[in-house]
């Protein structure tokens, strides 16, 4: 009994896992490789050349993605950095109600903020068209439906997780070790970029896996902020699935896009342990 | 320069590089919070017709007609319905997989970390994608109990970490001194060992519910015909967001802060 006890503890969860999470998977690529379509069905036939089809037609959007993904992961740490290295250090005894300010907007709903963000962009909304009566920016200068507003929404979005784990592992510092280098003689500066900064990496690390996944396999910031020039593989993915039904193209692709974010993301987390990211990512 | 004592001249210049920083962070929190701002102020907004996208007034008009859309008020009824079942069963089998994993060294242990892990960071849209995938295969329809399903999975993981991290953290002699004094294990249990990870376990349910009420894309997939309150917003930001969304989104955004202060405040006055 004694012995039984973790395998009984676990069962329900590990079955909920398997079933949903790893069998799930099976069946996509077997989807991946069927013909047919939703009146008719489909039929298992183990052809490849829908992946080899489904990534030339789409390959653009593909690049895309994975390029708005890596720079908004970029923009999102250049601008968590100092807001986590402030919070950590200059907090004070308010750290915890700093953090909550920048958790709190993220109580709206993800759909309902992008939606706000349409709203306040819009070309006749409340930031530009003040902008424009006053004569600052041009008549026809619009911020929806470009590369700027879908990154821009991008970042809004995620940037929570780059600010925590980068949070936490700067809190974690003990202050010491950063006076102990200015007692050495280490200017600001050094104390920094010789002390801190390494000491940070783990968060910064874990922010990086925890922003650019989801950026990059986003459809909803594309899909209100963008326009027809800024599609990325999440929305070819959903209408795919969901619209058009074509089942097999949009497996393969899915599938395609799983296995590069996981190859990466395991490559990724045995390099730094996989325990310290999925402790750092749960916070 | 690197002498400590002369810092004298240094005060100002380095005072300015801190203000600069203060300064930049409240921006960066402004600029979270600009459209959370929007949202709220234009659920007062006199607006004539469904698209509210100008200024025209104050009104509280709106607060009593909550109800003019019946999708509107199912979706909420359906998005509170699923997060509060996901919740359940998410806080269930994820406490039991956290007792398992932060007490016990077992055969599987590293596969179910790993499993764990991947449900975290594999993309939502994977996930739902691979979902949807399987019920299409299995014949199953999708719809309200398919998007239950979905949503344990995806917070499975938070509660399971959660509950394991208090589960390590405990202190083994009080259940040790428990068990001294003739309690069986079923009592030292529910006595002793469970209102110890019980922080651990609200925590975790409060993630859940969370991530179930606000999820968009993997219950896109797997939700058929049935519709959530994100969906619907989905739905209508081509023909107009009624004001309705901006009261309701309003409402929910206060409960979740409501939470979250008396949370910190606890935990603040716990240490």
């Amino acid at each position: 009994m004694k012995r039984l006890a973790p395998y009984l503890l676990i069962l329900p969860g590990g079955l909920w896992l398997l079933i949903f999470l790893v069998v799930p998977m099976v069946f996509m690529a077997s989807v991946s490789t069927q013909e047919g379509d939703i009146i008719n069905g489909f039929v298992q036939t183990f052809d490849f050349s829908v992946y080899g089809d489904a990534l030339t037609r789409y390959q653009t959007q593909f690049l895309r993605s994975v390029g708005y993904g890596l720079v908004g992961t970029v923009v999102s740490i250049a601008m968590a950095y100092p807001v986590a290295y402030w919070i950590a250090f200059r907090g004070g005894s308010r750290k915890s109600t700093y953090l909550l300010l920048v958790l709190l907007p993220f109580f709206v709903s993800f759909v309902l903020r992008t939606v706000s963000w349409k709203f306040l962009l819009a070309d006749d909304g409340l930031l530009l068209s003040p902008l424009k009566s006053m004569g600052l920016v041009a008549q026809d200068f619009h911020v929806l439906q470009t590369t700027v507003a879908v990154i821009g929404g991008l970042v809004y979005n995620y940037l929570p997780f780059m600010i925590l784990p980068i949070y936490v592992a700067l809190e974690r510092i003990d202050p010491r070790v950063v006076e102990a280098a200015q007692d050495l003689y280490a200017a600001r500066s050094q104390a920094f970029t010789k002390v801190v900064l390494p000491l940070s990496l783990p968060g910064v690390f874990a922010g990086v896996l925890m922003t650019f996944v989801p950026m990059t396999a986003d459809y909803v910031n594309a899909g209100i902020l963008g326009g027809p020039s800024n599609t990325m593989i999440g929305n070819i993915i959903q209408t795919e699935y969901l619209v058009n039904t074509d089942y097999p193209t949009a497996a393969a692709l899915s599938f395609t896009l799983m296995a590069v974010m996981l190859v990466g993301i395991f490559a990724y987390a045995r390099a730094l342990g996989t325990e310290n990211v999925l402790e750092a990512a749960a916070r | 320069m690197s002498t400590p004592e002369i810092t004298r001249p240094r005060v100002p210049r380095v005072r300015f590089g801190e203000r600069l920083l203060r300064g930049y962070v409240w921006l960066v929190i402004a600029w979270l919070f600009l459209p959370i701002v929007v949202m709220i102020v234009f659920g007062f907004n006199d607006t004539a017709s469904k698209s509210n996208v100008t200024w025209q007034g104050f009104t509280l008009r709106w607060w009593g007609r909550l109800g003019d859309y019946p999708e509107l008020v199912g979706a909420v009824v359906n998005s509170l319905k699923v997060a509060l079942l996901a919740t359940l069963i998410t806080t269930v089998i994820g406490t039991l997989m956290g007792l398992a994993l932060g007490r016990y060294r077992f055969r599987g242990q590293g596969a179910t970390n790993l499993a764990l892990f991947a449900a975290i960071a594999s993309p939502e849209l994977v996930m739902g994608a691979s979902l949807l995938s399987l019920f299409v295969s299995a014949g199953v329809d999708t719809g309200f109990w398919t998007v239950v399903v979905a949503h344990v999975l995806f917070s499975l993981s938070f509660v399971a970490i959660t509950v394991r991290a208090r589960v390590i953290g405990l202190d083994r002699s009080v259940e040790e001194a428990a068990r001294d004094l003739g309690a069986s294990t079923w009592i030292t249990f529910w006595r002793v060992t469970f209102p110890m990870i019980l922080p651990g376990v609200v925590s975790g349910a409060l993630l859940a519910f969370a991530l179930s009420i606000d999820d968009f894309v993997i219950t896109q997939f797997t939700s058929g015909a049935m519709e959530t309150f994100p969906l619907w917003i989905w739905g209508a930001t081509r023909i107009g967001i009624p004001p309705q969304v901006n009261i309701l989104g309003t409402l929910i955004f206060a409960v979740g802060v409501v939470i979250a202060v008396v949370n910190t405040v606890t935990a603040r006055r716990r240490t």
